[in-house]
């Protein structure tokens, strides 16, 4: 433990940067493709990639965060997949019958 | 008394900007960023409602949804996305600079911050009123005629694309407000850094606006695939 806060350099910075810019094209591009039900699926998983990227890295949560904001972290995460997955395993499942 | 000899030494020890119930600033700092990430949390909450319905409504009137998207202007949309991210870039580096205390660069990188800020909500606004032009803002006036025409393929109600705009603008109204609020912190933390406050020892409120836009950017980082590329493959 230190008292100086954990001071990231700038080409770090700029490698996120360039990487969700990279990624922000690809994913406008690949809408265009048809891959079936996988257009949906491409997109959410860059559109991840790159949450995680800022929330780790631009949010410092990778080098400069305690363990109870890792855990307030994990369980925003756990309830907002709670609602949505609940809810569509309802609305997915309604007229199976 | 003793007591008072320890108050006096540590009040030596540190600046004034630590508050007395804390025995380290790194405490100090990680205490108010545990606080700003629970507010964070509700926010994920508040947005995941929306995000929530949008997933039935989208597996209920899929094709009116695609329609939808596909009336968006997807080039807007991007340089919207690279223009949101390159504001992220710019208080990532100005949290650092405060870090280094470098005050002149900080300042520039928050007034660089708000400029890309405020493009991103100009955009936003020049999209809206191409919405109102076409008629696809739900209400009295509104109409999906065109894309009726358009997409005869697509079979589309209504009724339904009013619930995809009426979710439209429902969420991107939401981001711009937290947009616009994000403007405002910024204003602040300019000037205040300007008056040079921030510094190597003390950065906090630049720490915690920047988890605060980068949170609205992440938002947007789910709105732009979930809004505007829902259904851009060539139609048969």
């Amino acid at each position: 433990m230190h008292e100086e806060a954990h001071v990231m350099s700038t080409r770090m910075y700029y490698g996120i940067w360039i990487t969700l810019m990279v990624l922000t094209v690809v994913t406008a591009a690949v809408s265009f493709i048809d891959l079936g039900p996988f257009n949906t699926v491409v997109a959410l998983c860059i559109a991840t990639v790159k949450a995680l990227l800022v929330v780790l890295f631009f949010m410092h949560v990778k080098y400069a965060s305690e363990k109870l904001t890792k855990l307030v972290i994990a369980s925003a995460i756990f309830f907002l997949i709670l609602l949505l997955s609940l809810s569509m395993i309802d609305y997915l499942t309604r007229y199976l019958a | 008394m003793s007591n008072s000899a320890v108050e006096t030494d540590s009040h030596a020890a540190h600046g004034p900007e630590l508050l007395h119930h804390f025995v380290t600033a790194e405490q100090q700092r990680n205490t108010a960023s545990l606080a700003m990430w629970l507010f964070l949390a509700t926010e994920v909450m508040f947005f995941g409602g929306m995000f929530c319905a949008y997933l039935i409504y989208r597996y209920w009137y899929y094709n009116e949804f695609a329609a939808g998207s596909r009336s968006l202007n997807i080039w807007l949309g991007t340089v919207n996305t690279v223009v949101l991210i390159g504001s992220s870039l710019t208080v990532a580096l100005g949290v650092r600079a405060a870090q280094m205390g470098k005050r002149k660069l900080l300042v520039v990188l928050l007034l660089l911050t708000l400029l890309l800020g405020l493009v991103f909500l100009g955009v936003k606004g020049v999209e809206w009123h191409d919405k109102y032009v076409e008629h696809h803002i739900p209400g009295a006036s509104f109409s999906v005629a065109d894309l009726v025409r358009e997409y005869p393929q697509l079979h589309i109600d209504q009724s339904h694309a009013q619930i995809f705009f009426s979710l439209y603008f429902a969420m991107t109204g939401m981001h711009a407000l937290h947009m616009v609020i994000g403007v405002g912190l910024f204003i602040y933390l300019t000037i205040k850094a300007w008056k040079g406050t921030y510094g190597p020892q003390y950065y906090t409120p630049v720490e915690l606006g920047g988890l605060y836009w980068h949170f609205v950017d992440i938002i947007w980082i789910y709105l732009f695939p979930l809004l505007y590329l829902i259904d851009r493959k060539p139609l048969k």
